[in-house]
């Protein structure tokens, strides 16, 4: 029974956990690629940067979450969200506007948003150092531990509060895309676009409003996950580049230009994580005493080390490359 | 008007037409600003520095020739030059560093070899696995079978490897290396790291170059990952040095002339490289792969086989960054896998391409010297910013800067870098010395 607590702490709560950072991650990134046809190489930056505004807040007013009893970093979130969408327009403008127009192929696109990736990085490092920070700066972390009403179950199921609130906001921000995108006005033209540019263009969809559309959802959507990440661990200022990868495989494992692909693409991979790291040993404990005698279960049955857990989304990467390039859910091949 | 048809003799091949006769001066100014530079940098900062910096230079003149076939020739942007540069510094180490008795005296490559055997026959009876279906097995139980062969099996390999290396490592401290002269690790690197790029290339190559892209980065943090994490091969954080040079060392000859003799041999590889992409660059195979970049629907028309052509080229740039990053490592005389960036082997080699020319050799090679000049040179410079600005900030404002200044200025360059690639793009996408289109009249 201890062990299936174990099971479910370290693999379906952790695992949940990566899943929807690396689903609302990805849901940018695919937003992105449908819209503007490049991979933007930008994001993982931009979520650090919402998490930094986020920071910075929370250091300049350490207790006004308490007023309202909500750790102050939540309370900073939406506010930090609009940052980055304000940084997500203006890097637009600024950098790959003049770039579309002069009608540059993708990759130059991409290799353009490298460049935005590394000016950003500089920036955080040079303003935040290089060591990690608790977003949790007046508030305490709160761990909540579910005893089980089991007979033998000792171990209890242990969730933290950013973890209850990570779920909260990862449901509350799907259903919010889903209502944007199927409902309004915006969003059915943001698909149209994603479907045939020419044709939306030419049925008088404004194609500047929804590529800044584009970016404010894009920019939002990666200060949620950002934060939420840094508030489940620390906030560490040079994941970027160990974050993109998982990203990638998601939107790609899900299809591209499918926000609701990127999303199971993200819990597929974070899960695959989860569970390659995820000493099996442990489950197979309780049944020692039946298994037969020449076998001798080594100590550590995980996949991979901990170490080698960016192996995970690359294989899968690979592995959907290989066998499937449209993903899951038959997205694009952008050509 | 009318154009006059020329009619063509029906012997005639295709060929570059005879170089224009032109002075060049664009290349004479720049090379004579290099050399300027360079000297400037002997007169400031003493012979024994900037020699070392010139053989720096160059052995990131071979990692961006490496990028400026695959980025300049093909329009293939790999974004883990990193990854193929740690490889190449694996190898040299491997190769070079003298041999370990501690291991090599018990029988611990013994089972070492016998774990590696097991995870060779393994592999082929997944891979017979796979293939059951030819034999009657319905599509479906195959998959089922070859899916839980492979994980049982992985799971059996794998701990079995676990152990093995924890011996070596708490017995033996490390692998060690084979005691062979550098020039074999370099070849090696070269090789290893083109076989890695074959694999990744094999993958996506079909696909859109994003794909690329985003698997290079990966596979580039996945080998920095390997490296510093199996302490058993490579003694991970603690680092392997010396390395022994090819070449006599400064014990030897001093400081100065071991580094000009070494830089003397780089300046060799670098000239056979140079003369042989020149070649390969105006003949046909050259002006085939030109023409798939420019315009891959007509090529394809034409019967090129695209794919195929595009894998040779992305490898032949992974065997260069694997020989470079072996002559860098070497020189460096210290595997350090942390010593490893994607800023200063991915990035900066991006900067040296893009700003010298992609696609022509002799600006690729000018944008590796001026661009490392640059680099070295900004360290000083940055830290000396710094300082002024926290002067200023103390003096004026009473500001208190915070303690790990020096870490943080040296961030600056990321963002210098970053601004650099998109001003580069934006403004002069072909670089100083751009790539020399030729007409055919």
């Amino acid at each position: 029974m201890n062990e299936l607590v174990f099971f479910i702490n370290n693999v379906v709560i952790a695992g949940s956990v990566t899943g929807s950072i690396y689903a609302i991650g990805a849901i940018g990134v695919t937003l992105i690629f449908s819209i503007m046809r490049f991979a933007h190489f930008a994001h993982a930056d931009m979520m650090t940067f919402g998490a930094f505004m986020v920071l910075l807040l929370t250091t300049a007013f350490p207790a006004a979450g308490a007023s309202i009893g909500v750790p102050t970093a939540i309370l900073m979130l939406p506010l930090a969200m609009v940052l980055t969408a304000v940084l997500a327009v203006g890097i637009d403008k600024a950098f790959y506007k003049p770039l579309r127009a002069h009608g540059v192929k993708p990759i130059v696109m991409v290799i353009g948003s490298l460049g935005v990736t590394l000016m950003l990085q500089g920036l955080i490092r040079l303003f935040a150092g290089t060591s990690g920070q608790s977003l949790y700066v007046d508030d305490r972390k709160e761990i909540f531990r579910i005893a089980l009403p089991f007979e033998g179950a000792r171990a209890p199921i242990v969730i933290t509060e950013p973890q209850i609130y990570l779920f909260v906001i990862t449901i509350v921000a799907v259903v919010a895309l889903h209502f944007f995108l199927s409902r309004s006005r915006l969003g059915k033209a943001m698909r149209a676009m994603s479907d045939n540019p020419e044709l939306a263009q030419a049925s008088g969809i404004n194609t500047n409003t929804i590529v800044a559309v584009t970016w404010v959802i894009a920019g939002g959507l990666a200060a949620i996950a950002g934060t939420l990440l840094s508030l489940d661990v620390t906030f560490k200022p040079d994941l970027s580049f160990f974050l993109l990868l998982p990203i990638f495989a998601a939107a790609i494992v899900g299809g591209v230009g499918h926000p609701y692909g990127a999303i199971a693409g993200g819990f597929v991979v974070g899960f695959a994580e989860t569970l390659a790291v995820f000493n099996w040993n442990v489950l197979l404990r309780p049944f020692r005493d039946s298994l037969p005698a020449w076998l001798e279960l080594p100590n550590n049955l995980a996949f991979v080390g901990t170490e080698y857990k960016i192996v995970v989304p690359f294989f899968i990467l690979v592995a959907i490359l290989v066998w499937r390039p449209t993903g899951l859910f038959k997205g694009k091949v952008i050509s | 008007m009318s154009h006059p048809t020329k009619t063509r003799n029906p012997a005639y091949t295709p060929k570059d037409p005879p170089p224009e006769r032109r002075f060049p001066l664009r290349e004479l100014i720049l090379f004579g600003a290099l050399f300027v530079a360079v000297l400037a940098v002997y007169a400031v900062m003493g012979a024994a520095y900037s020699t070392r910096m010139l053989v720096e230079a160059a052995c990131y003149a071979i990692l961006a020739l490496g990028l400026t076939i695959q980025w300049g020739y093909a329009g293939q942007f790999n974004a883990g030059v990193m990854g193929f540069v740690a490889l190449g510094g694996f190898c040299a180490m491997l190769f070079s560093v003298p041999v370990n008795d501690a291991f090599w005296g018990t029988e611990l490559p013994g089972e070492l070899g016998r774990v590696l055997l097991y995870g060779i026959a393994a592999t082929l009876v997944v891979v017979g696995a796979t293939k059951l279906d030819r034999l009657g097995v319905p599509k479906k139980l195959r998959t089922v079978v070859a899916v839980v062969l492979a994980v049982v099996l992985y799971l059996v390999i794998i701990s079995l490897l676990r152990e093995v290396t924890s011996d070596i490592q708490s017995r033996a401290g490390f692998v060690g290396g084979f005691g062979l002269p550098a020039w074999l690790g370099w070849i090696a690197g070269g090789a290893l790291a083109g076989a890695v790029g074959y694999f990744i290339g094999h993958v996506c190559l079909g696909l859109r170059s994003d794909y690329l892209a985003i698997a290079t980065l990966g596979i580039a943090e996945i080998i920095k990952a390997f490296l510093k994490n199996s302490d058993w091969l490579t003694r991970g954080t603690a680092t392997v040095s010396p390395l022994p040079w090819p070449t006599p060392g400064p014990a030897e000859l001093g400081f100065t002339l071991s580094r000009a003799v070494y830089l003397s041999v780089t300046a060799v590889v670098i000239a056979v490289i140079f003369l042989l992409l020149h070649r390969a660059y105006h003949a046909p195979w050259g002006r085939m792969i030109r023409a798939i970049r420019d315009n891959e629907v007509s090529s394809a028309a034409m019967g090129k086989d695209i794919n195929k052509r595009r894998l040779e080229i992305f490898v032949l740039g992974c065997i260069l960054m694997g020989l470079g990053g072996g002559m860098l490592g070497t020189f460096n005389s210290l595997f350090d896998p942390q010593g490893y960036l994607p800023l200063n082997h991915t990035f900066l080699v991006l900067v040296m391409v893009i700003l010298g020319g992609p696609g022509n050799n002799l600006g690729t090679i000018f944008g590796a010297v001026a661009v490392y000049i640059i680099w070295i040179m900004s360290e000083p410079l940055a830290l000396a910013l710094m300082q002024m600005a926290v002067f200023i900030g103390e003096g004026w404002f009473g500001w208190e800067p915070p303690r790990n200044l020096e870490s943080r200025a040296l961030q600056a360059r990321v963002f210098v870098i970053g601004l650099l690639i998109t001003l580069v793009l934006r403004f002069a996408p072909k670089g100083l010395l751009p790539e020399k289109i030729k007409s055919h009249g």
